[in-house]
């Protein structure tokens, strides 16, 4: 129906009247017209709830209150959000969950994100008149990057619903009744032995701290305090957009200049950038992605597409559990971190002449599937463990504050080189859609030796926050090489979240889809949406964090992966060509199926 | 006044279906609407209104009707009773109501702990279905309609509409957000017509009396005759079918009760009556007409009673919304508390007395929010300065 015909829907609220044409609930007109109503189970990115109970309001002509997240408005409602019964039925409410909240001996943490500790401090509730549990009654449940405490769970469900709606995971469940409810896998088998992919979506939606990333900020500054060890940090691309966040900024302010001098303060002997590697992958991708399609509409051989790119950890551990039979359409090319760690231990330690052994190379991502991918057994081409530690963005900002640094008021300095040295299609990975751009911005140019078609190189077609987005692009007077491809429509589909990428896979599986690349990112907006990174989110600071992403890949002095000079001098010097011998030795890697 | 009508023998099998497959299905709904039947389940929802809504509502798509067989409220046999030697009754007021809304599968979502009639209840089906009362082409009529048996696990909030559906469709039995209401989208998403056993056996009598037969019994806004399940410290405890309007001690003197200190009505989430209010009339406007009538003489300590039902709604809460899940057990404690003497103090009882409230108005569902009326009406009735001994 388009919006002209939609009737007009009269609604009052605490006596003033309120028009709306949408289908929405209470809670959201309420939010549109400033108008407070406290929250705890409810998320505008995940599914509708109405488990928590807080957002009740009276609406006349109802006996009970009404869960105003789950109501949708109607015609003539009338709504009061703050009388006495509201009121004492939401400190109620508050009073039952802090009297089965147990945080330990010691108080809260203040400096966490946490949801319900500022709705106890906005409603004065500082002890429940119901008691508080006196010791430990759950057993912590974890894998190698999640950390559960049930015993901080206030059971809103949130963290359920990110893995069941938004990435159709369902590795968790409520389990049991009563108050003896808990949210754990199913069965209560280990979670991992369960599909957990580790994308940390449900840390990221947790409003307590029951959630939690696994620390490695004590090996990491056990590494910093050892003088025989070399100490290296790479940096993810869309970490200068977030960090700042950490540090109670609204989304949208790049901290590029800033986190390199504080990585430097904090004491890491060099410090380098996730886009160096970015550009890395790019070479090799887009080489892949061609030599595929050269090899199925040239030789007319079998050859697996469309190629998925492999840069997202949790992506890779989503289609290893649940879609194996795909496995050989996702691209052999290591992620952006795997890529650094096994150059800065073989070509960088050679460089400055130190023994590999001697290197500790650390990575500060957005992403808690990278703390797995670190530790898997094949990860190790560079004879060591190519990535020794990956801390989270949350985590960095735990050590900067710790170091009593104060993040904005430090001097600019820059990337170290050589493995700081990148281009702005390294820095897009950042954001959905972003591998699939910088990938076009250097194949369409091997094949044509022109720029992509896009006005400032920007392709905006697979740009933005919709799940699933579809581009096709003309390929027109190649080179000789490729003259096969005149004419080619190539055809790319970008997802974000895994319920997407499911679509997508769905629709591949059942051949009703030609795409020849797909870009896949576990997580809402891609990296920058990831696991690791600041609390809260939505769409809105999604976009924001984007928009900073967008405006320094516009302004960086490269603008595709295959002019890095400094990639130019890696292959010069050391890899030699593209998805030759020593670039599959250190670059590529392969997969296994997760599932029995 | 007692009598049989429901559990009356003068029912020919499928004379009624018969009937409402020659006319319109609009035809029905019209009866059932003018009968003023109301739902037996409880909430006494109209039944003609609801089979109305779901007629009308996704014109052309798959429809549902549910047969809701989990009798879980503690007290209650009387569906039983109809499940096991009524069968053809509300088999038939489910095909009468899948012709009306336009439905061709139906459901009985069956009690865990009657899963021993199963067996019986297939073979029924079966019989049913051979005789071309179920299956395609009913009595040439151009109908199909087939009827299927879903079982419970034996979770008590599985007998509330949204989480009954929740658990058909393989999910944990949990309350939905409503609206949506079953009527709308029930399940799998298709409007769904949920009815208890006894509103469905209700069906094939007004088709055959007429809706004027019908209202001769009961009352004027409560029309009808009601079953109840008669359990507890009385010589003749069973199941007793009442006109509407009826009282308590009308039930009382059928069943020979003496001595009694006090009525649960309703079971657990039901109310408890103390003698000053057994002259009340059972009907939807004053005592609620539920299934359940337990009866406890003098010789019983309320508290006893009391503890009982708040342990029960302890194991039951589905644990989904806060008041319910964390409420239960604040007052299982404190009843705990005066079960062994302890003393609580009367600020405490003031804070679990507005806890009582709130759960009442902020609980997601019937469940929660009837969960600590055991508490309310035990305590304020029977307690004796805070020392029921």
């Amino acid at each position: 129906m388009n919006d002209k015909h939609k009737p007009i829907l009269k609604v009052t609220i605490n006596g003033k009247e309120y028009e709306t044409k949408e289908n929405e609930t209470i809670l959201e007109l309420a939010k549109r017209n400033d108008i407070y109503i406290p929250t705890l189970c409810y998320h505008p990115d995940l599914c509708l709830s109405g488990v928590c109970r807080l957002c009740l309001v009276e609406v006349g002509g109802c006996r009970a209150l009404q869960a105003s997240c789950s109501t949708p408005v109607l015609n003539g409602m009338i709504i009061q959000t703050e009388t006495e019964l509201v009121n004492k039925s939401r400190r109620m409410v508050l009073e039952l969950i802090l009297a089965n909240h147990y945080t330990g001996k010691s108080k809260c943490d203040k400096t966490l994100s946490c949801e319900l500790q500022e709705l106890f401090i906005k409603y004065k509730i500082e002890e429940s008149r119901f008691g508080r549990p006196k010791e430990k009654r759950y057993k912590i449940l974890d894998n190698t990057a999640v950390i559960r405490d049930n015993d901080k769970c206030i059971k809103c469900r949130r963290c359920v619903d990110a893995c069941e709606c938004m990435q159709c995971v369902e590795a968790i469940k409520p389990m049991y009744r009563s108050n003896e409810l808990s949210i754990g896998s199913v069965f209560d088998v280990d979670l991992d032995k369960t599909g957990c992919v580790l994308c940390g979506q449900c840390i990221n939606y947790c409003p307590t701290t029951a959630l939690v990333e696994k620390e490695s900020i004590k090996e990491v500054y056990e590494a910093l305090n050892d003088p025989a060890k070399h100490v290296v940090v790479q940096t993810a691309p869309s970490m200068r957009a977030t960090l700042a966040e950490e540090f109670n900024i609204p989304a949208g302010r790049s901290s590029t200049k800033k986190m390199t001098t504080a990585l430097r303060k904090i004491g890491f002997d060099a410090i380098f950038d996730t886009n160096f590697s970015a550009d890395l992958t790019i070479i090799e991708e887009s080489a892949e992605l061609l030599s595929r399609i050269k090899k199925k509409f040239l030789n007319k051989e079998e050859s697996s597409l469309p190629l998925f790119t492999s840069c997202s950890p949790g992506w890779i551990n989503y289609i290893e559990y649940f879609y194996p039979e795909l496995l050989s359409n996702v691209s052999t090319c290591k992620s952006p971190q795997q890529m650094f760690g096994a150059i800065a231990k073989t070509y960088y330690a050679n460089k400055i002449n130190i023994h590999p052994k001697d290197i500790i190379c650390v990575a500060v991502m957005p992403c808690t599937a990278k703390k797995f991918e670190a530790n898997r057994p094949e990860m190790r081409d560079s004879g060591y463990k190519d990535v020794d530690y990956v801390l989270t963005i949350r985590e960095f900002a735990k050590m900067i504050r710790r170091s009593n640094i104060n993040l904005f008021e430090l001097p600019d300095s820059d990337y170290d080189a050589p493995m700081g040295i990148s281009s702005g299609a390294g820095l897009i990975f950042g954001v959905t859609g972003g591998v699939m751009e910088a990938a076009i911005r250097t194949a369409y140019e091997v094949v044509t030796k022109r720029e992509v078609p896009f006005k400032n190189l920007d392709i905006c077609p697979v740009r933005g926050m919709e799940g699933v987005r579809e581009a096709s692009l003309i390929i027109k007077n190649p080179i000789d090489e490729w003259k096969f491809l005149d004419g080619f429509e190539l055809k790319v589909a970008v997802a974000h979240e895994l319920r997407n990428a499911k679509k997508l896979l769905d629709s591949i599986k059942a051949n009703e889809s030609d795409y020849h690349f797909v870009e896949v990112m576990a997580c809402p907006g891609g990296c920058l949406g990831g696991g690791g990174q600041p609390k809260p989110t939505n769409v809105e600071i999604r976009k924001k964090r984007a928009r900073v992403i967008y405006e320094e890949d516009r302004a960086l002095p490269y603008r595709k992966s295959h002019e890095n000079p400094a990639i130019i001098e890696l292959y010069k010097d050391f890899i030699g060509k593209p998805l030759g011998e020593k670039a599959h030795k250190l670059l590529h890697t392969y997969y296994t199926v997760r599932r029995d | 006044m007692q009598r049989k009508f429901i559990l009356s023998n003068d029912y020919v099998f499928w004379e009624a279906l018969n009937k409402v497959l020659s006319e319109p299905s609009q035809d029905f709904i019209e009866l059932i609407k003018k009968s003023g039947l109301r739902g037996r389940g409880g909430a006494g929802f109209p039944t003609g209104l609801k089979l109305e809504l779901v007629s009308k509502n996704g014109l052309g798509e798959k429809k549902y009707i549910v047969c809701n067989a989990d009798e879980g409220e503690p007290g209650s046999f009387k569906d039983r009773e109809l499940l096991f030697n009524h069968t053809e009754k509300f088999i038939e007021g489910m095909i009468a109501s899948g012709y009306a809304v336009g439905a061709s599968m139906g459901f009985i979502y069956l009690r865990a702990e009657y899963k021993w009639m199963l067996k019986n209840l297939l073979n029924k089906i079966k019989q049913i279905r051979e005789k071309n009362y179920l299956g395609k082409n009913i009595l040439n009529k151009n109908f199909d309609f087939d009827i299927e048996i879903r079982c419970n696990a034996g979770a008590y909030i599985c007998g509330e509409e949204s989480s009954l559906i929740e658990s058909m469709e393989g999910k944990r039995g949990e309350p939905r957000n409503r609206p949506p209401f079953p009527v709308e989208h029930g399940y799998i998403n298709f409007p769904t017509l949920v009815d208890n056993v006894e509103t469905f056996a209700n069906l094939p009598y007004i088709v055959k009396y007429g809706d004027e037969e019908f209202k001769k019994y009961g009352t004027q806004k409560s029309p009808g005759t009601k079953l109840f399940s008669i359990s507890g410290d009385c010589p003749k405890p069973g199941i007793y079918e009442f006109d509407l309007g009826c009282t308590l001690l009308d039930l009382l003197k059928a069943c020979e009760a003496t001595d009694v200190r006090a009525v649960q009505v309703g079971g657990a989430a039901g109310v408890t009556v103390a003698p000053k209010d057994f002259k009340k009339s059972i009907c939807y406007s004053e005592l609620s007409p539920e299934g359940s009538i337990i009866i406890f003489n003098k010789s019983r300590n309320m508290f006893e009673v009391l503890k009982n039902f708040t342990d029960f709604f302890k194991e039951e809460s589905c644990g989904l919304c806060t008041p319910c899940r964390e409420g239960v057990p604040k007052i299982a404690e404190a009843v705990d508390k005066i079960i062994k003497k302890e003393s609580i103090p009367d600020s405490h009882i003031e804070v679990l007395m507005e806890l009582a409230d709130v759960m009442k108005v902020a609980s997601k569902c019937g469940l929660g929010q009837t969960a600590s009326n055991p508490f309310v009406y035990i305590y304020k009735n029977f307690a004796d300065n805070h020392h029921p001994f």
